[in-house]
């Protein structure tokens, strides 16, 4: 048993759902309790998908289970393929079903239905979303595509002369991390190279979609948690090769061209050349001076993290404090990661242990998930989502992308913006003497500074979409969050602040005067410093420069 | 006022109390009792909730709430694993070492609720004697209970029922008999504090509430324990309540102005209030309920409205929804229905409201797409795809985490179905 507060990932079925979500005409028949249904919002909700998943429940009860859960599974297939007549089904158990052993795939084929049925066996107590994913992918794939390998042995016949190369774009998800931007980025990326696009999997493919991807000369695997099996089988099937870098970042989309010409067989030089980002520029320009060595904390599944460190140190500047992923499956590749930026890798899952990492890292800025989001609010940091799970926030109405040239832009933007302006930061300091950088300063709204100071932010803000306004219980949210606060900053009973030194602090910007504070009184702890003078305010100044 | 006469034999509707009611059994799409914690652990401030199940327990709450602002929040799961069902590990134990660990780690917690799931059940991990053994351990510290939030027995409000049940054997007995008025069900604390001032303005010298705010002060119960529901779901803990010598006062719920002062009022006559005093106290409140209301009235009235089922409080919502405000009822679906707790709700309904409890997802959306309702009640898997539908939808679950009963919520309550009209007649893309 794990004790767990806030989990990263889903069960595996929940991964399958992201599959048959994706895709069209597939339908996934879930040998399932009725509060499983509540998935159904993941889609609708957080993705603001317009049809409801295609995904029917058994939904079974107490009272069925002295009874027959196989009939009432089978009438649910049979009623599901009835209804909505797909061209492939999948069947499988959720975690009370799996330990019931009602057999789905072998129930499902008693049906005799006309379409192929692809029975998923997926361990919910060992595994969870994205092996789910990545494994209905699979055997998805292995289904259909099984019958039309060539036989074991035979050479991949060369592509006739005059043809243009073709890719397959492979891993692309429902519930995806800007999925849906990224393999239109991709696609226009290959359209330039001069390379066709023959299938792009799971998102928006049918079945037939599926049957024709060994058609491809070569796989692009998207995401490596959901497409890194699939394409390793369709090598093996198909002798189709793939590529090996995640286009994130302005260095590795250069890297991804080269690996796709290769593959291609073409010349991507011209492309190279006309390619263009504003990030080189925009991370060299003298505004981003003040980016260099920002201390920097990130954490999300293994592809985007691994990612993000390497965006963040050789293309922003930054100094990575922290890396660490929630998908053991890729852990490795976090650990050879985590080596080029001498950090300890966090590979956990365990939220309270992520945010207590954080928190000791001292970071300036975190890249994490939404689950980040939340650690950095709480500790006063700036942050940047860049990896599932995900948020309604993370479906932008506006093309958004993180892969390519113009996901190297939004990544520019996304990350740089939550911290301050170079040349504020620098204006600010020079000013910071005027009564107008003072954080008692009267308003240019005119709300009169005691106001101020008890105005408390909209309630609800942090609420994805139950309950904006009010909370049933307690009527103020915002006091019972205080309280649950108090007893973390508790814990760590600060030193006690001389009155010259509380003065000394007055006269830092307000802006960076709790970090201020809080360097202060971290440093005192450290030292054993009871009481904060003047001195052990310069002294943590000193420690904590670079 | 009187129960409606039925209007006759041609809509198919038998008259009160032999309403027929449609019942289809296929897939339902409703969220389990676990759900209940989301807004029980804010009522109860020093109490823990411990789901015992797997990771989609935990996603389900975290996906369900739609909220993460707590860094620890008052609520976890402890994930069975497969150690746990190859008997590597004794899940006993196990459980035992987490709680443990829980506790270390949240010295405030005074009451732990072991909560049981769809697993928890199958596997037959007896979480009673669990909760008996750890009250042991932990006692006079913490006292462990359990109820089960079960899919398999349990929907969506069922938990608070489940959860008030399992607290209501530890509740102290009366010392005497005197008359004394327990209201039960989680009501938002502004409502609550409502409620106490106009009960004491009445005269009441007792009335407590269930659940408490505070683990520490539970109301005692026994004869001349009188009780008001104040939710409509709450049949385990009426039935223990009762064994304990608790008596029911018949009434509908307070919801809407009327829907308040007969709650109020069910009370006030058992208690002997003088029906003078009762009138003094509530009359201005009423019309001030009903004022508010007017200017909701021109959005809803004649509107046709059809309720998927959810919460149990679909027909309360719904007799308020035609009698106060004029809204057309095509069709009333409830997860579950208790005749004798709703029996006065049901003589309030108009006659010809198709009634139905549980649910075939799929036939009930072909009827309700059908029937293009003008404004539709659902959970948050259907709203969307039917909006894309071109149908106005509420999301019924904003009904729970709303304070929605009480005169001075009426008005909130009727808005909650005018804003979505009034997003629709607004947009202009």
């Amino acid at each position: 048993m794990q004790l767990t507060v806030w989990t990263y990932e889903g069960p595996p079925h929940v991964g399958a759902m992201r599959i048959a979500t994706a895709m069209e005409g597939v339908h996934y028949v879930l040998h399932a309790p009725q509060g499983d249904t509540y998935a159904d919002l993941l889609f609708t909700m957080i993705e603001r998908r317009s049809k409801r998943p295609p995904v029917t429940y058994t939904t079974f009860q107490a009272r069925d289970l002295g009874g027959d859960t196989a009939e009432l599974f089978k009438k649910a297939a049979q009623d599901a393929f009835d209804r909505f007549k797909p061209d492939v089904m999948l069947v499988g158990a959720s975690c009370t079903a799996e330990l019931i052993q009602d057999d789905p795939g072998g129930l499902a084929k008693t049906l005799g239905l006309p379409i192929p049925v692809v029975a998923l066996e997926l361990p919910s107590y060992q595994r969870k979303e994205n092996w789910g994913a990545s494994e209905t992918f699979y055997q998805l794939v292995r289904a259909i595509c099984t019958p039309l390998a060539p036989p074991p042995g035979q050479k991949r016949a060369a592509r006739p002369e005059g043809q243009r190369p073709s890719c397959n774009l492979l891993g692309a998800t429902a519930l995806g991390f800007r999925h849906r931007d990224d393999v239109r980025e991709i696609a226009s990326l290959m359209a330039q190279l001069g390379i066709d696009v023959n299938v792009i999997a799971p998102l928006d493919a049918t079945a037939a979609d599926i049957q024709r991807l060994g058609a491809a000369d070569f796989n692009v695997v998207m995401y490596p948690e959901t497409a890194g099996q699939t394409t390793a089988w369709l090598k093996r099937s198909f002798g189709q090769p793939a590529t090996t870098v995640t286009p994130i970042g302005v260095g590795a989309t250069r890297r991804f061209i080269e690996e796709v010409a290769a593959l291609a067989g073409i010349d991507a030089t011209a492309t190279l050349a006309k390619a263009t980002s504003r990030l080189p520029w925009y991370s060299r320009s003298v505004d981003s001076t003040y980016l260099t060595g920002k201390r920097v904390f990130v954490f999300g599944d293994a592809t985007h993290a691994v990612a993000a460190a390497r965006v963040a140190a050789e293309e922003l500047g930054f100094k990575v404090v922290g890396l660490g992923t929630y998908s053991r499956e890729f852990a490795r590749e976090v650990r050879e990661a985590a080596k080029l930026y001498d950090v300890e890798p966090l590979i956990s899952d365990d939220y309270l242990e992520v945010e207590a990492r954080i928190a000791e890292a001292h970071p300036e800025l975190v890249l994490g998930t939404q689950m980040e989001r939340h650690i950095a609010k709480r500790l006063g940091l700036p942050c940047a989502v860049i990896s599932a799970p995900v948020h309604v926030q993370d479906f932008p109405a506006r093309y958004s992308p993180q892969m390519g040239f113009e996901g190297a832009n939004v990544i520019f933007d996304t990350w740089v913006h939550p911290l301050m302006m170079g040349l504020e930061e620098h204006l600010l300091q020079m000013f910071r003497e005027d009564v107008e950088f003072n954080d008692t300063a009267p308003s240019h709204l005119f709300v009169a500074p005691s106001d101020s100071a008890t105005r408390s932010r909209p309630e609800g803000a942090e609420s994805s979409f139950v309950a904006p306004s009010d909370s049933r219980h307690g009527s103020r949210p915002e006091g019972a969050e205080n309280a649950e606060q108090v007893t973390v900053v508790e814990a760590t009973r600060p030193a006690c602040w001389s009155a010259e030194a509380e003065k000394e602090l007055g006269k830092i910007p307000f802006f960076v005067r709790g970090k201020a504070r809080r360097n202060t009184e971290r440093y005192a702890e450290d030292h054993r410093v009871e009481t904060i003078t003047i001195e052990t305010l310069y002294d943590a100044k000193a420690h904590y420069s670079r | 006022m009187n129960a409606i006469t039925p209007i006759g034999a041609a809509s198919g509707v038998e008259g009160c109390g032999e309403r027929v009611i449609l019942r289809q059994r296929g897939q339902r799409e409703v969220f389990c009792g676990l759900t209940g914690i989301v807004w029980l652990h804010r009522k109860i401030q020093d109490a823990f909730f411990l789901v015992v199940g797997s990771r989609t327990c935990a996603h389900l709450i975290q996906s369900a709430a739609g909220v993460m602002i707590f860094a620890e929040p008052r609520f976890a799961t402890a994930i069975i694993d497969e150690r746990d069902l190859a008997g590597l590990a004794d899940c006993n134990e196990e459980l035992d070492r987490v709680v443990a660990q829980l506790l270390a780690r949240r010295p405030e917690i005074k009451l732990l609720f072991l909560v049981g799931s769809c697993p928890s059940e199958v596997i037959k991990l007896d979480l009673s004697r669990a909760a008996q053994r750890l009250s042991q351990s932990h006692s006079p510290r913490v006292r462990v209970l359990n109820y089960s939030g079960s899919g398999i027995e349990t929907t969506f409000t069922q938990g608070e029922d489940a959860c008030l049940a399992s607290l209501v054997p530890s509740l102290p007995a009366k010392a005497d008999a005197t008359p004394q008025l327990l209201v039960v069900g989680a009501l938002a604390d502004v409502v609550e504090d409502q409620f106490q001032r106009i009960f004491s303005e009445l005269g009441f010298k007792d009335v407590r509430f269930l659940p408490p705010r505070s683990a520490s002060d539970l109301p005692p119960v026994g004869p001349g324990t009188k009780y008001l529901l104040a939710q409509p779901f709450l049949t385990d803990t009426a039935r223990i309540l009762e064994e304990r010598g608790g008596v029911r006062l018949e009434a509908p719920f307070p919801l809407g102005a009327e829907g308040t002062t007969r709650w109020l009022r069910a009370a006030a006559e058992a208690f002997g209030i003088d029906p003078v005093k009762f009138q003094e106290v509530t009359a201005a409140r009423h019309a001030r309920a009903v004022a508010s209301l007017d200017k909701y009235k021109a959005d809803l009235a004649g509107k046709r409205v059809f309720f998927f089922p959810d919460s149990q409080l679909e027909i309360p919502i719904a007799r308020f929804l035609a009698r106060e405000v004029d809204c057309k009822l095509i069709e009333v679906g409830t997860p579950y229905l208790h005749r004798q707790h709703l029996s006065v709700e049901l003589d309030l309904l108009p006659a010809d409201v198709q009634l139905s409890e549980g649910q075939d997802v799929d036939l009930q959306l072909d009827r309700c797409i059908a029937a293009r309702p003008d404004i539709t009640v659902c959970g948050l898997g259907l709203a969307n795809p039917l909006e894309a539908d071109g149908l106005t939808t509420k999301w019924s679950i904003e009904l729970l985490f709303t304070p929605i009963q009480g005169y001075e919520q009426a008005a909130d309550l009727a808005g909650l179905f005018a804003r979505p009209l009034d997003r629709r007649a607004r947009l202009r893309v």
